[in-house]
């Protein structure tokens, strides 16, 4: 039994705003794979408190593609749904790749993409590409809207923006920020199932004959929280696509990445990874396109 | 505290008055006396525990009983045709020579079953991805990866014995 | 005449179609009454003693009954090791643990326990317990513990538990005779056994008076024993049932839960107490493979003789003795069972420590020995530019060898075929040759195949008792029940054993009825699961039963139809006459007589008892072939073959299972399988993410082939498999990957960043690694 004090099902927003303003203590909880196991491992602010369930909430579901190509992603969508979604498939295929790779078949079962950003682990497998489509993130309150880039709702690990009451309830992609991007995603685990990424990394590259016209690359579990890697993709740009300018990229990520060491791995051989990744996901993605 | 919830489980429609802090795991086992759903983590990192749901594979120890209103869940004990003769998968597994201590096998066979229900036709290396969430220390998986080609076999070389349907919400 | 064909059919394991069907009940499966619920009290430092425990919060959480410390239970001494009980004193496991303690020598020692009416309640009053400590230093390694200033981590004995040597011919001579001295050092990874099923007792007492326990055990007879010791109790008031098992590979072969639920139950007047082992506790708090570190000299002439082995050991044993030396001592036996040489020297040293007791695990010692030996052996191959094949070919013992360290004739000793068959079946040399094809591509990976092989005995004579148990009643339908005391554990020993009745009685398989329970109170004794000994010992016990059997059926027979007992056999249940294979009766027509005719009836029932003094060598080798990134250290096994000379196979079904289950055993612990310790001895990675035992996705398909012969001594021409697949894949990964990259790594799991790091290493310029 989890050590929870109670259990709404919210099935509306305004619902869910009424019923955090009455319990602030209480917890959102979507498909359950993160706050259950927390729940159980009895982590601090998990325990002792009542649970809001939103996934039978209909805002939070669906995936639209606007007249403007903006492509709107429902926060309750799961892992399985966003890998196999025709639209995500056209517009923004890193991600469906990226959230294939996520644990195991029942974890994307259950799994969203929106519980994914809101856990806020710095090795969450769907961040490094929401964040290399620079991904806007929606929030709802009881006090209205707001629309927050992706690099912003992070506040450090576990930790995001969100207050009481408030819900992240759709992502939104422009369309010039996935036209004409090629993408590729390494998860760097010990395992090729149920893992967690000990470093992972996304590549967006948008290329004109042998030159690099446009780069975005971001790491996860190379930080607090994942990191896209501004000075690499500024050299990046206008680059011819050698060798050498794939290794200089590998090098550069160095001054943005954060590696650690813990028992997984060392900070030496992470930061070895940091060099090696980029310019392979950079490869794979042409190699697709 | 306790929610009453109303559901499918292996074709019957149930009521359960159910305390909120459990687990469907839990309620399965305890409430229904459904036992032949396994424990092996609690945390969704084994596989054990997986039920179907609405034609999903899920972990049943990380999901809340209550989530359960509404759905149509089928358990091990739901499988089997209701005179007792073994559904395909089930009759695979032994067949193939996949049963060792058995502990992930209900878990096993309700993936492979959903699996095959999903595709039309699969490849080893789909196998090992669609069971890639069920752990097994037994048998190194071989056997359990041969009876799910060999229930594909058979259904493709006699489409009769395609495997049942799960037991759908009646609307 | 029909000839009986059920030893070698690949009969279905009879609990199959129950386990498919979810209808195999487990320990925690069973419906007991107003079960109560016991959750242990773990340590929260590696090495210190408690000072004090406030329990007032917790005893204030609803639903919670009681709260146990050391001093409420007895604080008789005992050992957890399955093995039989000794009347030599000098010669029984270390007794060096009570149920609950105050002093912490491993982290999770069990400090204390909970009595609640709920799982919950009984984990909510853990968490409130405030426990104070005197913190004493951690030693992680054998050289910490065995360091001059180290503190004794029990203070009745010496850190090292034990020192042994044994070997033969002069060691130092022979080194010096080589043309080339490899020194190496080798270490193996803290392994888990990771059954699916937890470990979980339920104790109760019984209408009479005794306790029953319910559990999850590998050896119902000794665990009674055990319990009842712990206890302070006379062992008949203990009754241990054993019923369907969801894995244990060694874990279960220690008593760990069994003792506490009992005390519990006990504690509260009797009433049904389950302990029920979380994931995380049973990952860390319970029994491991034990770490071990060799430092290796092997001289070798430039023709392959083999002049000198010198392999000096390190057990790494935890903070309790469990099995102790009989594992890290034991690998000089196999060694010589395997090579020959002209000299060696196995020193081992066990050494108490404050990491996870260690105990038995699948292959009891010989998966670490065995990645040492073939390591080296493999490098010396390298060394002298022959073929590591043509190597073990050229050194390895013959059939007939009599091993004077284990007084055994080495009889039908097949290792040769296996090296032979093996590499054949591998398509060994045309993976050699699409290796070197796939590394002139100069691309970030490269190609390599490696081998490795190794010895295994049969059961654990002449080290250890071996005796077991068996009775056959004939049922009033001329069906058998047969009872053993020999354990199911999910291995098939179940199905193996009722072929081998069936064979022996002359009835089909499907006559023999076997029970889902173990029960100490009517099944015949029996030590129980390990040493990949049943199908060898209780298989004597079986064939003297059922022969017993068969003779009882005949002679009733030859009254009733006043023929001659020799001239009658049993074939598949009928009984014919031997000269003409004509019916005269059946077993059917014998049973029913044997219950209602009004003159004769007289129910049978075989009963049998063995003590065998002999043991049967078994062997093999396994061939890898790997790819591995340059770059990022990563190793794809592509394909993995096991070759086994373990006799005749009684059901190649369920042997093809076993030896699959072990291989990949063995890859975890090649590739990515350890307990990772911080310095304080907190396990890091005690749950099923962090530790990583292999998915689906990170196993090739897994090959074995069987060098059948029919064994000589053993009871159907069988000897040992079940733990014999763990041996060597690991070390054929290794020669594998060193196959691929040119640089031989000795310290498993080879993890990406231990792989890298070995690359980089090798690229330096000498002299400076």
């Amino acid at each position: 039994m989890y050590d929870i004090t109670d259990y709404h099902e919210a099935t509306s927003l305004a619902e869910v705003f009424k019923l955090a303003a009455a319990d602030p203590k209480a917890r959102i909880v979507a498909g359950g794979t993160d706050t259950l196991v927390k729940s159980w491992a009895e982590v601090p602010a998990f325990t002792g408190i009542a649970l809001i369930g939103i996934t039978r909430i209909p805002e939070l579901q669906g995936i639209v593609c606007q007249e403007d190509g903006t492509l709107i992603i429902g926060a309750l969508n799961t892992f399985v749904t966003i890998e196999h979604d025709p639209l995500i498939q056209k517009y923004t295929p890193l991600l469906s790749q990226a959230v294939s790779l996520v644990g195991g078949p029942q974890t994307r079962h259950m799994g969203t993409i929106g519980g994914n950003i809101c856990n806020a682990g710095p090795a969450a497998d769907s961040a490094p590409a929401l964040f290399t489509y620079n991904t806007t993130c929606e929030i709802q309150g009881p006090d209205g809207v707001k629309n927050v880039p992706i690099a912003d709702f992070y506040r450090g690990p576990g930790q995001t923006i969100l207050k009481p009451g408030e819900v992240l309830t759709r992502f939104k992609i422009k369309a010039g920020d996935y036209q004409d991007f090629h993408g590729h995603y390494t998860k760097f685990a010990r395992r090729n199932a149920l893992d967690i990424a000990n470093l992972s990394c996304a590549a967006l590259v948008k290329v004109q004959g042998e030159q690099i016209r446009d780069l975005r690359l971001c790491f996860g579990a190379a930080g607090p929280t994942p990191l896209r890697m501004p000075v690499a993709e500024s050299y990046a740009k206008g680059k011819p696509l050698t060798d050498a300018t794939l290794a200089q990229i590998g090098q550069l990520c160095l001054q943005d990445t954060h590696d650690i060491t813990d028992w997984r791995d060392t900070k030496a051989f992470r930061d070895h990874l940091v060099t090696v990744l980029p310019g392979r996901d950079i490869t794979a993605a042409l190699r697709g396109a | 505290m306790k929610h009453e919830i109303n559901f499918t489980l292996n074709g019957e429609a149930v009521t359960c008055a159910v305390d909120i802090r459990k687990s469907l795991l839990e309620m399965l086992r305890d409430d229904f006396e459904l036992t032949g759903t396994k424990e092996g983590c609690g945390v969704g990192e084994c596989g054990a525990c997986s039920v179907i749901i609405d034609g999903r594979t899920v972990d049943s120890c990380i999901y809340l009983a209550v989530w359960a209103d509404g759905k149509a869940i089928t358990t091990i004990e739901g499988i089997a045709q209701s005179d007792g003769q073994l559904a395909p998968i089930q009759a695979a597994f032994i067949e193939a020579g996949a049963v060792q201590c058995g502990f992930c096998i209900p878990g096993m066979v309700l993936a492979s079953d959903q699996l095959l229900k999903d595709h039309a036709q699969l490849s080893r290396a789909e196998i090992r991805r669609g069971l890639s969430g069920n752990m097994c220390r037994c048998t190194g998986y071989q056997k359990i990866i041969d009876a799910v080609q060999l229930a594909d076999a058979k259904r493709q070389a006699d489409p009769k014995t395609v495997v049942l349907p799960h037991f759908k919400i009646e609307q | 005449m029909a000839q009986k064909h059920i030893i070698g059919q690949a009969e279905s394991r009879w609990d199959a179609i129950a386990k498919v069907k979810g209808q195999a009940n487990y320990t925690g499966d069973f419906p007991i009454k107003n079960l109560l619920h016991g959750k242990i009290l773990h340590a929260t430092i590696a090495h210190g003693y408690v000072t004090s425990y406030d329990i007032s919060e917790a005893e204030k959480v609803p639903g919670v009954l009681k709260i146990l410390l050391p001093e409420d239970l007895p604080q008789i001494k005992y050992s957890t090791a399955g093995h039989p009980w000794n009347l030599e004193p000098k010669k029984r496991d270390i007794e060096d643990r009570t149920m609950l303690t105050r002093h912490v020598r491993v982290y999770g020692d069990d400090i204390g326990a909970v009595i609640a009416k709920t799982p919950l309640a009984a984990k909510q009053a853990l968490s409130k317990i405030k426990v104070t400590y005197d913190t004493y230093p951690v030693y992680l390694t054998p050289k910490q513990a065995m360091a001059l200033d180290a503190k004794r981590i029990h203070e009745e004995r010496d850190n090292v538990i034990a020192s042994t040597a044994v070997g033969f011919g002069d060691v130092n001579q022979g080194l010096d005779e080589a043309d080339f001295v490899l020194h190496r050092q080798l270490h193996t990874p803290v392994q888990l056994h990771a059954h699916l099923e937890n470990q979980v007792a339920t104790a109760f007492q019984s209408e009479d008076q005794r306790y029953t326990c319910i559990s999850s055990t590998q050896i119902p007879h000794i665990c009674r024993r055990i319990v009842a010791q712990a206890n302070g109790l006379p062992w008949s008031l203990v009754r241990v049932k054993k019923p369907f098992i969801g894995g244990g590979f060694g874990n279960k072969q220690d008593v760990t839960i069994e003792p506490l639920a009992v005390a519990m139950s006990k504690a509260m007047g009797g009433k049904p107490v389950q302990i029920n082992l979380t994931r995380e506790e049973s990952l860390a708090y319970t029994r491991t493979r034990h770490a071990i570190d060799y430092d290796v000299k092997l001289g070798v002439k430039k023709d392959g003789t083999i002049t000198a082995l010198d392999m000096q050991v390190l057990s790494n044993q935890g903070g309790y003795a469990s099995h102790g030396h009989a594992i890290g001592g034991k690998g000089g036996t196999f060694i010589n069972a395997l090579y020959k040489m002209n000299s060696l020297n196995y020193g081992a040293k066990t050494v108490y420590t404050n990491i996870a007791t260690a105990g038995a695990m699948r292959g009891y010692g010989m998966p670490q020995v065995i990645f040492a030996l073939e390591c080296v052996i493999d490098d010396a191959a390298d060394k002298i530019g022959m073929d590591p094949i043509e190597f073990r070919l050229k050194n390895h013992q013959p059939d007939g060898f009599y091993n004077e360290l284990s007084h055994t004739k080495q009889q039908d000793f097949r290792i040769g075929d296996c090296l032979k068959q093996g590499p054949e079946a591998f398509k060994w040399q045309a993976k050699v040759q699409q290796a070197k094809a796939f590394n002139q591509l100069q691309g970030p990976t490269r190609r390599g195949v490696g081998i490795a092989a190794f010895s295994f005995g049969t059961a654990t004579y002449p080290f250890g008792l071996e005796t077991s148990g068996a009775r056959l009643i004939l049922l009033p339908d001329g069906s058998f029940k047969l009872m053993v005391g020999a354990t199911e554990i999910g291995q098939g020993a179940d199905t193996a054993l009722s072929q081998m009745a069936a064979d022996t009685l002359g009835v089909p398989f499907e006559s023999i009825i076997r029970d889902a329970i173990t029960d100490t109170d009517t099944d015949p004794f029996d030590t129980g699961a390990y040493a990949s000994r049943q199908t060898y010992i209780a298989g004597y016990a079986i064939r003297d039963a059922a022969e017993k059997m068969r003779k009882m059926i005949i002679q009733r027979a030859a009254a009733t139809f006043d023929i001659r007992g020799e001239f009658m056999d049993i074939v598949d249940g009928n009984i014919v006459s031997v000269s003409d294979g004509d019916l005269i009766t059946t077993v059917k027509d014998m049973a029913q007589a044997s219950y209602f005719d009004w003159q004769t009836a007289k129910t049978m029932v075989a009963e049998s008892s063995v003590n065998i003094h002999n043991n049967s060598y078994a062997s093999g080798c396994t061939l890898a072939e790997v790819e591995v990134d340059l770059q990022t250290g990563k190793i794809k096994l592509l394909s993995l073959m096991n070759v086994h000379d373990s006799g005749k196979i009684i059901n190649p079904l369920l042997a093809a299972g076993q030896v699959e289950g072990g291989m990949a055993m063995s890859a975890g612990y090649g590739l990515n399988e350890g307990l990772v310790y911080d310095e304080l001895g907190r396990p890091m990675n005690n749950n099923l993410l962090d530790y990583k035992l292999p998915t689906t996705m990170d196993l090739p398909d897994l090959d074995e082939i069987f060098v059948e012969t029919k064994d000589p001594l053993g009871p159907y021409g069988n000897k040992a498999l079940g733990e014999n697949p763990t041996c060597s894949p690991a070390p054929a990964i290794r020669n594998a990957v060193k196959n691929a990259v040119g640089v031989g790594i000795d310290t498993i799991p080879l993890t990406p960043e231990s792989v890298y790091d070995a690359l980089q290493a090798a690229k330096a310029p000498k002299g400076v690694s």
